[in-house]
């Protein structure tokens, strides 16, 4: 196979996700610019593509700021697309037509980043799961309204169920408002959920419990789930294919175990060697240790060539014209660096073996 | 004075206890037997109930806890923060600022007179710092507003100040001109920490305010607060979930359950002698990224019903250790039995850090080193 090694075949990726489910979303080279003023402009998203399937979990990783919610938004609708296109179930969405994107809104859920907005804090938790409810199944009862809303709320785990349904956020901590606000997505009955963040502000044990919640939905369901998230440790365990985002483009993806463990693109790596590690949480901070990896951020974003190169340990000559595009590495891998022979040999090795005779699992 | 408040005390009347583990001297900020109930019409919520603690100058403190657990209601109690239906029942909060006089008791003062301390002395960055930021104010203006109300500086010096803020936090200076909604949720955060810094107090409180950065970005910028708070002697507060992060940056840290503390120690020692049941779990339970895969144990069950706890030991439902003996637990901290350090001490009797993991205890019979 041709696909192997750091060629200048483009990167034709087989998802991961694509064996769990059927087709349910697909980004296209999705763009947004920002206008920042004074003519300056901030590309926040660039060329990104994936596929969401049903039962299956994509992960998009990246740094704070790299453009992960920018692109959550635009699947859901609440940003313009600068350009590219976005199909659900093989239709391409029209934002204009206003009856088929409400159907959208609800088929497509967007559970915000950030719980303190995102709950209206003069009503109670009620009120908020009322209505998308509602909404989803018209012709209810009061009492099977009541009985659908204690199901709802018990599926993230919020028990006694009626004690929470009467509270107002302000009532509630930041890990039980975040629960909320997932009970509130799935009470439309959604085909993708988007999920940004979901549990970045919970504690571990209660982050792990929800995951479950949101694995055993998507098995339920067959959610197609696109997972945001800045914890690449979560992603491991959660995601079937992960995306790495840097400065508004994807730098590297593939198989969740295998690019976590076998990173190939610098910023990956970088990522993956700042994670804590259990069995050997250091003392890093407290004693001074590694050195600063002073961002760039979105400077970088206005770059000329790889946008990692200011901090890439690997940037030579051409890292500072050319910017790479995403690269196979293997049928179901893909990075965009120029330097992959060197950064990750034996990954670009594997690749090769496995090009030639069978593929590596 | 309670024993629980002269244990903790121990460490505070010795200045020439370990540096390290103590910061050495008073405390800047000393909570005692401090509890806070939020009135609410199904009963009192007990979230933060006869809570001891003590924060050095020049020490980070880590707080840790499942959501719920009451280290917002500590933190922002401490600082008569809270509004009702949140009242304080008891205890008391005094702080020792370089630059004041003399000790204040917070508890004690009239509302006025807090309105400055807090900002000038005692810095908080908010829980909820994401969406703290006022939404109609450029973020170079909302900087400005806290510098110049607080510190004596000319136009130039304010603005230089701001902006090397936000080099701190790393955000490009361009962004100053940004309004809130055009920052990532991580940059909002990133603000909200420069601006806790930006009037140079003598202590950080610090509620969860990195939960939307990555690892990367996370740690260069605790990296950076750790350096400013050596070279500037503040103390900081740090609220999080994140045992594992505590174990890095903190000096010590406390384990808070149900309203109270279960267990505090030094990093090291609750990262390897780890005493309490609760803290053993939450060292158990976050996803590794190296290694083989491993099923995560987590804590089964949720945290407590805060309204009627019954007697004891409010992890009893939740404990691999539990026995019948653990509803009478008094549930004051007292020394681990096997630690050199006094200072370590922890609100379960009964397990030790070296006690087998999840060995379930015959009902009458408490495991074995019980003390
Ligand atoms: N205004 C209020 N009225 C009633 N109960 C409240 C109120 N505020 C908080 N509580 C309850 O007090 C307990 C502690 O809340 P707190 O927000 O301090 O927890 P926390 O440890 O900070 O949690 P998190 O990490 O999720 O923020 C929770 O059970 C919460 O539901
Ligand atoms: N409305 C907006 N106006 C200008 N810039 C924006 C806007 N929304 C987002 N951005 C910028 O786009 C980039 C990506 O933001 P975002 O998608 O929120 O990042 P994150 O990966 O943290 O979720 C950031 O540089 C952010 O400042
Ligand atoms: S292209 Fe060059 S600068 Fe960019 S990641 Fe690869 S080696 Fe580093
Ligand atoms: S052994 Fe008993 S006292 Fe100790 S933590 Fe478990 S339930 Fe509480
Ligand atoms: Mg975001
Ligand atoms: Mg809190």
């Amino acid at each position: 196979m041709s696909a192997a090694g750091a060629g200048v075949t483009p990167a034709v990726v087989d998802s991961p996700a694509a064996s769990r489910g059927p087709l349910a979303m697909e980004a296209i080279s999705l763009c947004k610019d920002f206008r920042l003023g004074r003519g300056s402009v901030l590309s926040a998203v660039k060329d990104v593509s994936f596929n969401l399937y049903r039962s299956a979990v994509v992960a998009l990783v990246g740094e704070s700021g790299s453009g992960k919610s920018t692109v959550a938004k635009l699947l859901a609708g609440q940003e313009r697309l600068t350009s590219g296109t976005i199909r659900l179930d093989g239709h391409e969405v029209d934002v204009k037509g206003r009856h088929a994107f409400r159907r959208y809104k609800s088929e497509v859920q967007y559970v915000f980043q950030d719980p303190f907005s995102s709950l209206n804090p003069v009503h109670t938790v009620r009120y908020h799961l009322t209505r998308p409810v509602r909404l989803h199944q018209p012709h209810k009862t009061a009492a099977e309204l009541d009985r659908e809303l204690v199901r709802v709320i018990e599926q993230v785990r919020l028990t006694p169920a009626q004690q929470f349904l009467a509270k107002y956020p302000h009532e509630l901590s930041g890990g039980q408002r975040q629960r909320v606000a997932v009970a509130r997505a799935l009470a439309a009955g959604p085909s993708v959920l988007l999920a940004d963040e979901p549990v970045s502000m919970l504690d571990v044990s209660i982050r792990l419990e929800l995951l479950n919640v949101l694995d055993t939905l998507r098995k339920d369901f067959q959610l197609a789930l696109l997972y945001i998230t800045h914890d690449i440790a979560s992603a491991r365990y959660f995601a079937d294919e992960v995306l790495v985002m840097y400065a508004g483009s994807v730098v590297e993806r593939g198989p969740a175990e295998e690019l976590t463990q076998a990173p190939a693109h610098p910023y990956t790596q970088l990522l993956v060697s700042s994670s804590p590690d259990p069995d050997d949480l250091g003392s890093m901070l407290r004693h001074g240790g590694k050195g600063s990896t002073r961002q760039v951020g979105e400077s970088a974003a206005m770059l000329q060539g790889c946008r990692f190169h200011p901090r890439c340990p690997f940037a030579e000559e051409r890292c500072r014209r050319e910017s790479p595009p995403l690269l196979a590495v293997s049928p179901s891998r893909a990075a965009a660096c120029w330097r992959l022979d060197v950064t990750a040999p034996a990954v670009v090795a594997r690749a090769r073996e496995g090009g030639e005779g069978e593929t590596t699992s | 004075m309670t024993a629980t408040s002269d244990m903790q005390t121990t460490t505070a009347a010795a200045p020439t206890g370990d540096r390290a583990t103590s910061g050495g001297g008073e405390p800047v900020l000393e909570i005692k037997d401090f509890s806070v109930v939020y009135r609410t019409g199904g009963g009192d919520v007990h979230a933060v109930e006869k809570v001891d603690l003590a924060l050095h100058p020049g020490e980070v403190v880590g707080l840790a806890g499942e959501s719920g657990s009451g280290k917002s209601t500590l933190a922002y109690g401490a600082c008569r923060l809270l509004r009702p239906p949140a009242l304080i029942t008891g205890g008391s909060v005094v702080y020792r600022g370089r630059r004041l006089s003399g000790p204040v008791e917070i508890l004690g003062r009239h509302p006025e007179e807090l309105r400055e301390l807090r900002w000038r002395e005692i810095a908080i960055v908010f829980q909820s710092a994401m969406n703290a930021l006022n939404p109609v104010l450029r973020v170079r203006d909302q900087l400005l507003d806290v510098v110049e109300a607080h510190l004596d500086l000319s136009k130039d010096e304010a603005a230089e100040r701001i902006a090397s803020l936000l080099d701190l936090v790393s955000i490009p200076r361009a962004r100053l001109k940004s309004y809130p909604h055009e920052l990532s949720g991580g940059m909002r955060q990133r603000v909200m920490i420069a601006m806790a810094l930006a009037t140079d107090p003598e202590v950080v409180i610090m509620d969860e305010p990195t939960t939307a950065l990555d690892v990367v970005v996370q740690r260069d910028i605790l990296a950076q607060i750790v350096e400013l708070k050596d070279e500037l002697g503040f103390a900081v507060l740090f609220i999080t979930h994140d045992l594992s992060l505590l174990l890095e940056l903190a000096n010590r840290v406390a384990v808070m359950y149900a309203g109270r503390l279960v267990e505090t120690g030094t990093s090291d020692e609750m990262h390897h002698e780890a005493a309490h049941p609760y803290t053993k779990g939450l060292l158990n339970s976050f996803p590794s990224l190296r290694g083989p895969r491993r099923d995560l144990a987590g804590i089964p069950g949720s945290p407590p019903d805060l309204r009627g706890l019954p007697p004891g030991c409010p992890f009893l439902t939740r404990c691999a250790y539990g026995a019948e003996a653990c509803s009478r637990v008094d549930m004051r901290l007292s020394p681990v039995s096997s630690s050199p350090d006094p200072a370590h001490v922890t609100a379960c009797p009964f397990v030790l850090p070296a006690t087998p993991e999840k060995t379930l205890a015959s009902p009458s019979e408490p495991p074995a080193g019980a003390r």
